[in-house]
């Protein structure tokens, strides 16, 4: 073992070269893996886009459903009930729906809705995922003694109008989710596909 | 001198244990007792499969499913649109991410063969193109059965022939009889006599079908073609992305054995 | 600019100082690396050891992904394996090199084990290491054969059912009898959900966990004594001033280095086999096992994987099932004895006499053919030829004490012959 005649400069050369090859390899090779933790062919087709038919629903009603293992609630609000939503401005955390993450863009509006009428929603609460109930009755509640109607989270007494504007001062901070959706016609309703996409 | 001779005896050795292995394993892969029909199948002609696809949806898929595989899959692995696939593959009520099952529940299956019809997702793994190829050539018209049919690559098949209108009527060719009683009734028909056996010489075509015996033979060789790419769609994937790892590898190797080399200069 | 670097550098030095003192990394480093000294003689015999190591990893890793997506319920288990090679994206991949890893681990570890035959590594003083050497294999040989029966297919059913019945040949002994100890084996009164369930707990915890645990062992007791080397000679009795062996070089980098480029070239192979025929001609998996497992119908033709199949001979040849177990068994426990058979002087078959060498050549055929005839059908002539190979394995171990003892070896020499 002579230390006379070594090239260091190669030696480090090749020494480097072949740790970052070999690295680069080891990245590689851990792509699969990574890969596999992805939704399962499966699991996508469990998480397609669900239809939703409008027919059934009687003004007032709140259907459900459910979308990749979420609860979907489609309201179809009556005149009255859209009427109570300008009134709320000042008791709500969010009223004009600014946090871009809780409903598509075509849906940030007074309605939070593509059509007034019909409100979609996730329905897992902002707070900690419970499912709020539809309180529609106005008047004096237990919890709220000006109730306009709208949801009320029984877990940890979050309040939401009847868009799924989230109430200042409950635990919740943030108004209840819109899915992306589009109208495929008048009486049916796609959950999971932006109105962009269809087209 | 001597060590070395002893080197490259045990080197030998060792390449003979490797060559065994594969040999007898070829050995164990045929399966000697029937004569079958010899075919290439080209699992990368996507057209082949298309066409098989279209084959097996319209004849095959009525009674048996191919429950791993995803309609949605056939899209992806067949250069079709989903819409193509909705036209050509998909049966009316199913969507693109259903399993390819038959509509038959199993109950109607047992009852009309007397078996369910098996899954064939996986059926070109475990019977292998060429006896696959052979058994849809080697349909013959038999009154004793049931169904009126008969199978010389799987006697006493519960499955009818259901691509009879392509193939046309097929019937045992006469033979000598000898050949029939050598062996217990209801057994493979074995030919150990002649050294090569054309398969295609037992049967006699009695009425043609709407194909040609050759455009008939194609049909069945795209219908394979498909039930081999159905059995590992993955395989399509694997056969390039290896190039690539052993690309790598090629390289990552040869620089170890620069490293190697230059490391070792030391050792005397 | 210089002095915030030198500074940081210290600062790590600093670190690292800290770190040694409560754990033993430099020293571990030294003692197992860069200051193990192993002999500069190491041929192509001599890769399969870290090889074996590597193939063990790639088991580790593949099979805690596949444990993320398989279901061990007789049900599901099927099912879950094909939605892993289709809807689990590069499932296919991860799920070959885990059915391929098996078989390569066979392969490596059969290698491993003829080195030390040839050179006689099982020898004074590595008796050792090759009992823990052999008890991985045992315990390698189970964990494959559990692996095999996960799929469940009809290969994995019907020989899960002919294995576990083995140990029905065990007589009635009042407090312990074969047909007992079967039904127990398999928690049920044929093989079912619940044997299927209790081999996938032991597959993926109890015997890789008693695999790690040899492994160490065999580890430990070979840098205790040092490597033997294909000269058979003990490089620590030639030391220079510093005290370090004249025929030893340091495992790091030249080992390392080394076998860096052997790990290349079996990954290449590997790699081969792992995109173009994972399946190997049904040789690795069985053409029977994509049938799901039916217990009314058993397949034509039931073998255990390549890597048994020597032993799955040695089993048939003997007409007699108590018997054939315990022969069976045999083959392999006479193997831990081979550090007491060998009664030669020297350690290599470099200086042991002709007799030896015909008979270790003639043992490697025997082996080999014996697996040829195990994948068989085991007809009548392949059973005789299998009794012939039988009885010259055993031969090879019963002679030995007095082949090694008698035989005129050549002298050793003092240093290592070859260099690289």
């Amino acid at each position: 073992m002579s230390e006379n005649g070594v090239n260091k400069g190669r030696r480090r050369l090749l020494t480097a070269t072949t740790a970052v090859v070999g690295a680069a390899g080891a990245g590689l090779a851990a792509l699969p893996f990574i890969q596999s933790w992805q939704p399962s062919a499966k699991a996508k087709v469990v998480g397609a886009p669900v239809e939703f038919n409008l027919e059934p629903i009687e003004p007032g009603q709140l259907l459900k459903g459910q979308w990749r293992g979420k609860t979907i609630g489609i309201l179809r609000r009556t005149p009255a009930m859209l009427e109570t939503l300008p009134e709320l401005q000042d008791k709500l955390r969010d009223p004009d729906s600014s946090e871009a993450t809780q409903q598509p863009a075509y849906a940030a509006n007074e309605s939070r809705a593509i059509k007034p009428e019909y409100l979609v929603l996730v329905m897992n609460c902002t707070h900690l995922g419970c499912v709020p109930e539809l309180r529609p009755e106005v008047g004096a509640q237990p919890f709220d003694e000006d109730w306009l109607g709208g949801f009320y989270c029984p877990c940890h007494k979050s309040k939401f109008d009847l868009a799924g504007r989230v109430y200042a001062g409950v635990p919740a901070q943030l108004n209840l989710q819109v899915p992306p959706y589009l109208y495929k016609d008048d009486r049916t309703l796609v959950v999971g596909l932006d109105p962009q996409a269809a087209a | 001198m001597m060590l070395y001779t002893m080197k490259k005896q045990l080197t030998a050795v060792a390449f003979s244990m490797l060559l065994g292995l594969t040999a007898t394993a070829a050995m164990a892969a045929g399966d000697a007792d029937t004569p079958l029909f010899n075919v290439d199948i080209n699992v990368f002609d996507v057209a082949s499969i298309q066409k098989g696809a279209r084959t097996f949806t319209d004849y095959c898929l009525g009674c048996h499913s191919a429950g791993y595989m995803r309609f949605k899959r056939l899209a992806r692995d067949l250069g079709y649109s989903e819409e193509e696939v909705e036209q050509y593959l998909l049966p009316p009520g199913r969507e693109l991410g259903n399993t390819m099952d038959s509509a038959m529940s199993s109950e109607l299956g047992t009852e009309l063969f007397g078996i369910e019809p098996p899954d064939l997702s996986l059926v070109a793994r475990s019977r292998g193109e060429q006896w696959l190829y052979s058994y849809f050539l080697s349909f013959y018209q038999d009154d004793e059965r049931s169904l009126g049919w008969n199978n010389t690559v799987f006697p006493n098949a519960s499955m009818p022939h259901v691509l009879w209108e392509l193939q046309g009527t097929q019937v045992l060719a006469q033979q000598p009889a000898e050949h029939g009683e050598e062996h217990a009734a209801g057994d493979e028909q074995h030919d150990e006599h002649s050294g090569h056996p054309n398969p295609a010489d037992q049967f006699e075509l009695l009425e043609p079908g709407l194909q040609s015996p050759e455009e008939y033979r194609r049909t069945i060789q795209d219908l394979v073609t498909f039930l081999v790419y159905l059995s590992e769609p993955a395989q399509l994937q694997r056969h390039s992305l290896g190039i690539w790892v052993i690309l790598f590898l090629v390289i990552f190797t040869f620089i170890a054995w620069l490293l190697k080399a230059e490391y070792w200069r030391d050792i005397h | 600019m210089a002095r915030p670097a030198s500074s940081m550098r210290s600062q790590i030095t600093a670190l690292g100082n800290w770190v040694d003192k409560r754990l033993p990394v430099t020293s571990f480093w030294r003692d197992h690396l860069s200051e193990y000294y192993a002999p500069k003689n190491f041929n192509f015999w001599y890769f399969f050891g870290s090889l074996a190591l590597l193939v063990l990893v790639n088991q580790i890793v593949t099979g805690i992904f596949l444990t993320m997506q398989y279901k061990p319920s007789a049900e599901e288990a099927f099912a879950s394996v094909e939605f892993i090679m289709r809807d689990v994206p590069m499932g296919w991949l991860i799920r070959y090199l885990h059915s391929t890893g098996a078989s390569a681990f066979f392969v490596v570890i059969y290698l491993h084990m003829f080195r030390a035959l040839l050179y006689g590594s099982y020898k004074t003083p590595r008796e050792l290491i090759w009992i823990f050497g052999m008890l991985i294999y045992v315990v390698l040989m189970a964990e494959a054969f559990m692996g095999y029966v996960l799929p469940w297919g009809q290969m994995s059913y019907w020989g899960a059912q002919v294995i576990i019945s083995l140990f029905g040949a065990i007589p009635d002994l009042g407090f312990i009898s074969g047909e007992g100890l079967v039904d127990w084996i398999r928690g049920d009164y044929s093989v079912s959900d619940a044997t299927l369930n209790r081999f996938f707990a032991l597959h993926v915890i109890a015997l890789p966990l008693a695999l790690l645990m040899l492994v160490l062992l065999h580890l430990t007791a070979l840098h205790q004594v040092g490597s033997n080397n294909p000269d058979g000679i003990e490089i620590k009795e030639h030391k220079d001033a510093d005290g370090k062996p004249v025929d030893g070089i340091p495992f790091h980098p030249y080992y390392t280095v080394k076998d860096l480029f052997g790990v290349g070239v079996f990954m290449l192979l590997f790699a081969f086999i792992i995109f173009y025929a994972p399946d190997g001609g049904g040789l690795l998996l069985e053409h029977d096992n994509f049938v799901p497992a039916d217990p009314l119908v058993t397949p034509a033709h039931i073998k255990p994987v390549w890597y048994f199949t020597p032993f799955f001979a040695i089993l048939k040849a003997v007409p007699d099932k108590l018997g054939g177990v315990l022969v069976m068994g045999l083959a392999i426990v006479v193997l831990f004895l081979l550090p007491w058979l060998d009664r030669s002087r020297v350690k290599s078959i470099r200086y042991k006499g002709w007799p030896s060498k015909i008979a270790l050549a003639i043992f490697a055929i025997s082996f080999v053919r014996l697996g040829m005839l195990g994948i068989g059908e085991g007809t009548p002539e392949q059973l005789r030829e299998s009794q012939v190979w039988t009885i010259i394995y055993f031969a090879f171990f019963i002679t030995m004490p007095f082949i090694s003892r008698m035989e005129k070896t050549r002298p050793v020499p003092e240093r290592v012959t070859s260099s690289h």
